[in-house]
C-alpha cells in the first residue's frame, strides 16, 4: 500500500517546439523555450524550494523561497518567474541562497499557526510548508510561534466539505490563483494590504455565501493546511489518516475526471483530482471531489430483497434465492408469453464490461434483442445524426482541442453546471480571447460570467433548434462563406448541392425564421458570420439539441454546419456532444441499443452477428428489439412482461411518469439492480443491491471517447460487483457466462469489436487512457477523428426541414417548459441528494420571467402549480430574467417534484429519444403539493417498506 | 400525447419518419422509410402497423409512410 506520487514541477509545461540548453548546478539540461528555471531544475532532478509555485498555476513570484543565482546576472531572481535562456548557468544552492531562504522561511513559519516544526505532529502532516522548512534547513524560529500574524477572522467552516483557517494562511495567493486560473470562477481575492492582507471569499462573505462553486481547486492548491478537507481532519481526529491512494475514474458526468482516491484501509478519506488524467488535468468539481458520501449512506440497500406483489413489503433474502427467483420468473414468462416478452436495460452509470454483459445476457441468454440503455433518453440522436453524416456515432475531438478553438458555439448545453471541469477549460480559452456564441433559451452562466462574455446569445424558443441551425446555414451559403475547397475534397457533392439549394430557400433565411425562433435576424446573421469566418470553429452541444422531436435532425444540422465551414478533422474544431452520464458513450459503444452490437453494427448484418454467435456459442436474433419507450408500450399492450434494469431509474428519469408507471405496473417480473430503492423500485418484484464505482474494476468511456480504468478500492458492500450479479442471472437462465476478472470481458469486447481491437487493461495500465478507435491503425487511440477523410468516406449533407413540434402552446398551456441540471446535483439526484450537496440545492425551483410571474400573481418563492397536458406538479417559483418571457425552466433532481409528471411522450422521429426540452405548460399560484404528489408520497412510503425489523445497514 | 393507444403512437412515429425522408427526396421516401422502420422497429411493432392497415385501411397514415409499411409485409 502506498501513495500515488505526483511530481510538482512548480510551473506549467511550456508547449514551445524550440529547445533551450542550460546548466543547472553543473548539469546540462535541455528544455522547451519558455520553461521556467524552476521547472528545468526539476527536469534535471533538482527540486528548488517553493511555496507560492505549483505546476497547476502560472508563476507568481511572491514567496521568495525559490531564489537562484545566475552567472552574469546580479541579485537572486526567483526561479519560477525567470525563463530559461540558451547557455544560462544557474546555481540553486549557495551560502547566500541558503541564508536568504532560511530567513524567509522563518518569517513564514512564525506567521503560520504551527506551534512546532515537527512535520509528523498531528495536522502538521498536511502542512506542506513544513516540508519546505525542512528542505531549507530551518530548525528554529527566532521570533517564536506566537508573534503577530495576519488578521484572523476566525475559522470559516460554512462549506460542508472544507474549512478555511486564516491562522494558517501565509497569503501566498495559490488559492486565489487556482480559483481564477484553474476554475475560472474568481470567487476569491486578497483583501487588505501588507500585513493586513487576507484571503477573502466573495465580498467578505463566508465561502458558502460567496460565488464559490466548491470545486476544491483552492483546497488542493493550499500549501499550509489553511484550506483543508473536513474529511481529512475527521480521519486525523480518529487517528485514521489516509495510508494509500489509488487512481480511478469519477462516476458522475461524461467528462470522466481522473481521481486519486486516498484511503485508510477501505475507508475513503478524500478524492483528489489526478494531474495525469487526460480529461481533467488535475481539476475537479464539487460532485467528484466531494460528493462521494452516498457510497456509505444509510439508505443504501446491501441485501437482495423480494416480494410477490408490489404492494407487499420487501423481504430480505439470500442471493441464491433472489437469483433463482429471477431465473425462474424470466423462464416462466418466456414459456407463457414468448421469447420476446422480457428484456433488459443497461446502465450508463456502470462499466463498459458490465454493460456489455447485460446486452450479452439479453441477446444470448434471453434470445432476443430487447435491450436498451438510458442513452435512449439523452444522446441517441447524436449517434443517429453523426453516423449518417460522418459515419461514426461519437464526438470528433478530445477535450484538449478547445485550447485551439477560436470560436466556440455552445448549443443547448450548460457546461458550467453539467460538465463543470470541461467548462473551466473552455472558460480559460475564452479568457484568452476565443469568441463564444451561445444558442440556448436561457441565459446560462457562460453568457456572462467573470472575464467571459458571449459575443452573441441567441435566446431561441424551445423546440426551434432546426429552424435556427438551418438559418445559420442559410447565411453561410448565401453570403458565400462556405469552405468550398473542403466541401469539394471531403464531401459528397450531389448531396451538398441539394443541401445548398435547400438552405438557400427564402423560408430558411434568418428573416423568415426570426418569428419562429424569437431571435432577431441580424443576430442570427452575425453569429453565422462569426462561426464561418472567425478561425477554428468548434461546436459543443448537449441535451438541449438531442431531446426534441427533431433531435436527430438538429444533430445533422450541426454536422452540416461543421462540414460547410471545413471545421472538422483537426484540433480546435469539430462537433462535440457533451455526454450526460459517466458512461453514456461506453454504454452505446458496447452494443446496448436493441438494433446494434458493439461498435455500432446492426444485428441484421450476417457477418457481424455470426462473429458473435461463434464467440458466444449461441444463435442470435437478427431482428431489432424493443427500445425503452416501446417496451413500456408493449407492456401496456400485454406482450412485454419482465425486465431486468441495471442501474437506471426510468420512473424518475423518463418522460411522462404516468405512462412509465402504467408500463411497469403491467409487468409480472420487474428486477431492479441499484444502490438505493429508487423510484422505479416501487414497481419491482426483486431488488438486487448494486455496487458503487469504488467497489469494482472496469472501464468508463467519456464524452471524448476516452477509455479509462475504474479501480476497485474496497470490497463491494453488497457482496458482488455488478457484472458478477449479471453472470449469476445468466447462469440461472441456463446461459453461463464465466469470467474471473473484468479484464477478460474487455478482451472479449476487443476480440469482437474492430474499433476496440487494441484495447486491453494492460494497455490502459501502461498508458493511462486511450480514445477509440484503438486498433492496428491507431495503436494508441484517436484523439481527433475524420482527419483526411470521414469514417464513412465522404461526408454527407442532409436536408434538415424544420417541423414544429406537436407539443404546442395554446390558451390552456401558454408557456414553454424546458429542463436542465444544476452544478451541485446530478440527474435524478440518487447520489447527490444523499450528500451535503443539498446545501446548494435542496429543491427544484421553477424559473419564470418577472413579466409572466406578475400577470399570474406569482411572487418569488411562492408555491406554483405547473400543469401540462400530461400531468401536474407543484414547486416554488424563482423569478429571473435568465428565461425569456414565455419560457419557464426547472431542474429534475428531486423525486418529490417529479418534473417528468408534466413532460410528454413526444419523441425524436429517428430514435424515440423523448422530447424533454419542450412542454407546453400553465403556471398558477398554489397552496402546496398536488394530489398526485400526495398520493405519490403515500405510495412512496408504502412501496419502500422492508419487512425485517432491522433495515439493511 | 399522453395515453394514446399503441396504434396511434405507431402511426405518429411512422409519419414522423416519413416527414424526414420526404424532405430528403419524395421519390425515394417510401423505400427509405421502410428501411428505417425495418432497422429500428421490433417485429411486433411492424406487425401491429400492418395489421392496422389490414383492419381499417390505414387512416391517419401519410401516403408515403403507408406505401413503406406495405413493403414490410412478410413475403
Amino acid at each position: 500500500m502506498s501513495f500515488v506520487q505526483e511530481l510538482d514541477y512548480g510551473t506549467p509545461k511550456s508547449k514551445a517546439a524550440k529547445s533551450v540548453t542550460l546548466t543547472i548546478d553543473g548539469k546540462q539540461v535541455a528544455v522547451p523555450e519558455g520553461t521556467s528555471i524552476m521547472r528545468a531544475a526539476m527536469d534535471a532532478g533538482t527540486e528548488i524550494p517553493k511555496l507560492c509555485a505549483t505546476d497547476m498555476l502560472e508563476a507568481f513570484g511572491s514567496c521568495r523561497l525559490c531564489l537562484v543565482e545566475i552567472e552574469g546576472r546580479g541579485g537572486t531572481p526567483a526561479s519560477c518567474t525567470t525563463p530559461v535562456a540558451d547557455g544560462m548557468v544557474v546555481r540553486t544552492r549557495s551560502e547566500r541562497l541558503d541564508r536568504i531562504r532560511k530567513g524567509v522561511m522563518e518569517l513564514y513559519a512564525s506567521d503560520h499557526a504551527v506551534t512546532s516544526l515537527d512535520r509528523n505532529a498531528g495536522e502538521n502532516k498536511y502542512v506542506a510548508l513544513l516540508a519546505m522548512a525542512d528542505a531549507v534547513g530551518l530548525d528554529d524560529v527566532r521570533y517564536g510561534f506566537d508573534g503577530q500574524r495576519h488578521p484572523n477572522a476566525g475559522i470559516d467552516d460554512s462549506n460542508p466539505y472544507f474549512v478555511f483557517d486564516p491562522a494558517k494562511c501565509i497569503v501566498c495567493s495559490r488559492c486565489v490563483r487556482a480559483c481564477e486560473e484553474v476554475q475560472g470562477t474568481f470567487a476569491l481575492t486578497i483583501s487588505g494590504r501588507g500585513f493586513e492582507s487576507i484571503v477573502s471569499a466573495g465580498m467578505n462573505e463566508s465561502f458558502l455565501e460567496s460565488e464559490c462553486v466548491s470545486c476544491g481547486a483552492c483546497v488542493q492548491a493550499c500549501p499550509t493546511g489553511s484550506l483543508i478537507e473536513k474529511s481529512v481532519l475527521a480521519a486525523q481526529a480518529v487517528d485514521k489518516p489516509a495510508d494509500h491512494s489509488v487512481v480511478t475514474t469519477c462516476a458522475y458526468c461524461g467528462v470522466g475526471c481522473s481521481f486519486k482516491a486516498e484511503l485508510h484501509g477501505e475507508e475513503v478519506v478524500r478524492m483528489l483530482p489526478y494531474k495525469d488524467g487526460k480529461a481533467n488535468h488535475g481539476h475537479s468539481c464539487v460532485k467528484g471531489r466531494f460528493a462521494w458520501g452516498y457510497a456509505n449512506h444509510r439508505d443504501r440497500i446491501l441485501k437482495p430483497m423480494m416480494r410477490d406483489k408490489t404492494t407487499d413489503p420487501w423481504r430480505e433474502v439470500s442471493w441464491q434465492e433472489a437469483i433463482a427467483r429471477v431465473g425462474a420468473e424470466f423462464k416462466r414468462l418466456q414459456d407463457t408469453y414468448g421469447k420476446g416478452s422480457i428484456g433488459g436495460i443497461t446502465s450508463s452509470r456502470c462499466t463498459d464490461e458490465e454493460t456489455f454483459l447485460v446486452q450479452k445476457l439479453v441477446r444470448g441468454g434471453f434470445g432476443n434483442n430487447n435491450v436498451d440503455t438510458c442513452a435512449r433518453v439523452c444522446h441517441s440522436p447524436t449517434g443517429y445524426g453523426l453516423s449518417n453524416t460522418f459515419g461514426t456515432s461519437a464526438g470528433t475531438q478530445d477535450f484538449d482541442s478547445v485550447e485551439h478553438a477560436d470560436v466556440v458555439v455552445l448549443i443547448g448545453a450548460n457546461p458550467t453546471d453539467a460538465h463543470p471541469v470541461f467548462a473551466s477549460r473552455m472558460k480559460k480559452r475564452l479568457r484568452q480571447g476565443a469568441k463564444l456564441i451561445v444558442i440556448d433559451p436561457r441565459a446560462i452562466d457562460l453568457v456572462r460570467t467573470p472575464h467571459v462574455a458571449a459575443a452573441y446569445h441567441l435566446p431561441l424558443l424551445p423546440g426551434t433548434n432546426v429552424a435556427m441551425l438551418t438559418a445559420l446555414a442559410h447565411v453561410i451559403v448565401t453570403e458565400a462563406l462556405v469552405n468550398e475547397a473542403f466541401v469539394r475534397e471531403r464531401c459528397e457533392i450531389d448531396a451538398f448541392e441539394d443541401w445548398k439549394a435547400f438552405v438557400s430557400e427564402p423560408k430558411n433565411s434568418p428573416e423568415a425564421v426570426a418569428k419562429t425562433t424569437g431571435v432577431p435576424a441580424e443576430l442570427i446573421r452575425k453569429a453565422a458570420r462569426l462561426y464561418a469566418t472567425g478561425g477554428n470553429g468548434a461546436i459543443y452541444y448537449g441535451l438541449g439539441v438531442s431531446e426534441h422531436s427533431q433531435g436527430s435532425t438538429a444533430v445533422m444540422c450541426i454536422a452540416n454546419l461543421a462540414m460547410a465551414t471545413g471545421n472538422i478533422g483537426r484540433p480546435g474544431v469539430g462537433v462535440n456532444p457533451l455526454r450526460g452520464q459517466n458512461n453514456v458513450q461506453g454504454s452505446c459503444d458496447m452494443g446496448s441499443f436493441p438494433h446494434e452490437l458493439s461498435g455500432y453494427r446492426h444485428v441484421a448484418t450476417d457477418a457481424v452477428r455470426e462473429s458473435f454467435e461463434k464467440d458466444w456459442g449461441v444463435r442470435l436474433d437478427k431482428e431489432p428489439g424493443l427500445r425503452i419507450p416501446n417496451m413500456l408500450d408493449a407492456a401496456v399492450d400485454g406482450t412485454f412482461k419482465g425486465i431486468y434494469i441495471q442501474g437506471e431509474d426510468i420512473l424518475q428519469s423518463d418522460p411522462d411518469t404516468k405512462h412509465v408507471s402504467a408500463g411497469l405496473a403491467a409487468m409480472e417480473c420487474v428486477v431492479v439492480q441499484d444502490l438505493f430503492l429508487n423510484e422505479t423500485a416501487r414497481y419491482a418484484h426483486v431488488f438486487l443491491p448494486g455496487s458503487t464505482f469504488l467497489e469494482k474494476d472496469g472501464t468508463f468511456i467519456n464524452a471524448e471517447r476516452r477509455i479509462q480504468l475504474v479501480r476497485k478500492v474496497m470490497e463491494p458492500k453488497n457482496g458482488y460487483q455488478d457484472w458478477q450479479i449479471t453472470c449469476m442471472i445468466a447462469e440461472a437462465m441456463g446461459y453461463p457466462m464465466r469470467y474471473d476478472h473484468p479484464s477478460e470481458i474487455m478482451d472479449e469486447i476487443a476480440r469482437l469489436t474492430p474499433t476496440f481491437s487494441g484495447v486491453s487493461f494492460k494497455l490502459l495500465e501502461e498508458v493511462g487512457s486511450v480514445q477509440w478507435p484503438c486498433n492496428e491503425k491507431a495503436p494508441l487511440g484517436t484523439p481527433v477523428m475524420h482527419i483526411g477523410s470521414f469514417v464513412r468516406g465522404k461526408g454527407r449533407f442532409l436536408i434538415t426541414e424544420y417541423v414544429a413540434t406537436d407539443e404546442k402552446v395554446g390558451p390552456r398551456f401558454p408557456l414553454l417548459l424546458t429542463t436542465g441540471r444544476i452544478l451541485s446535483q446530478y440527474n435524478v439526484g440518487a447520489q447527490t441528494r444523499r450528500t451535503d450537496n443539498v446545501v446548494w440545492h435542496a429543491e427544484d425551483r421553477l424559473e419564470i420571467h418577472p413579466h409572466d410571474a406578475e400577470v399570474r400573481g406569482v411572487k418569488d418563492g411562492d408555491w406554483v402549480k405547473l400543469a401540462s397536458r400530461a400531468g401536474e406538479t407543484t414547486l416554488r417559483a424563482l423569478i429571473t430574467e435568465r428565461v425569456a418571457p414565455g419560457v419557464v425552466y426547472t431542474t429534475f433532481h428531486h423525486p418529490d417534484t417529479q418534473a417528468n409528471v408534466v413532460t410528454t411522450d413526444f419523441s425524436d422521429w429517428a430514435t424515440n429519444c423523448p422530447e424533454y426540452k419542450v412542454t407546453a405548460v400553465q403556471i398558477s399560484p398554489s397552496n402546496g403539493p398536488t394530489s398526485w404528489q400526495e398520493t405519490y408520497e403515500e405510495f412512496s412510503r408504502e412501496s419502500r417498506r422492508i419487512a425485517s425489523v432491522v433495515a439493511a445497514e | 400525447m399522453s395515453s394514446h393507444s399503441s396504434n396511434d403512437k405507431l402511426i405518429y412515429m411512422a409519419n414522423q419518419i416519413g416527414t424526414f425522408f420526404k424532405a430528403q427526396d419524395t421519390a425515394t421516401a417510401p423505400e427509405k422509410i421502410a428501411e428505417h422502420i425495418k432497422k429500428f422497429w421490433d417485429p411486433r411493432m411492424r406487425q401491429a402497423i400492418i395489421a392496422y392497415i389490414d383492419a381499417g385501411g390505414g387512416a391517419g397514415l401519410d401516403p408515403a409512410a403507408r406505401q413503406a409499411v406495405e413493403t414490410l409485409r412478410p413475403r
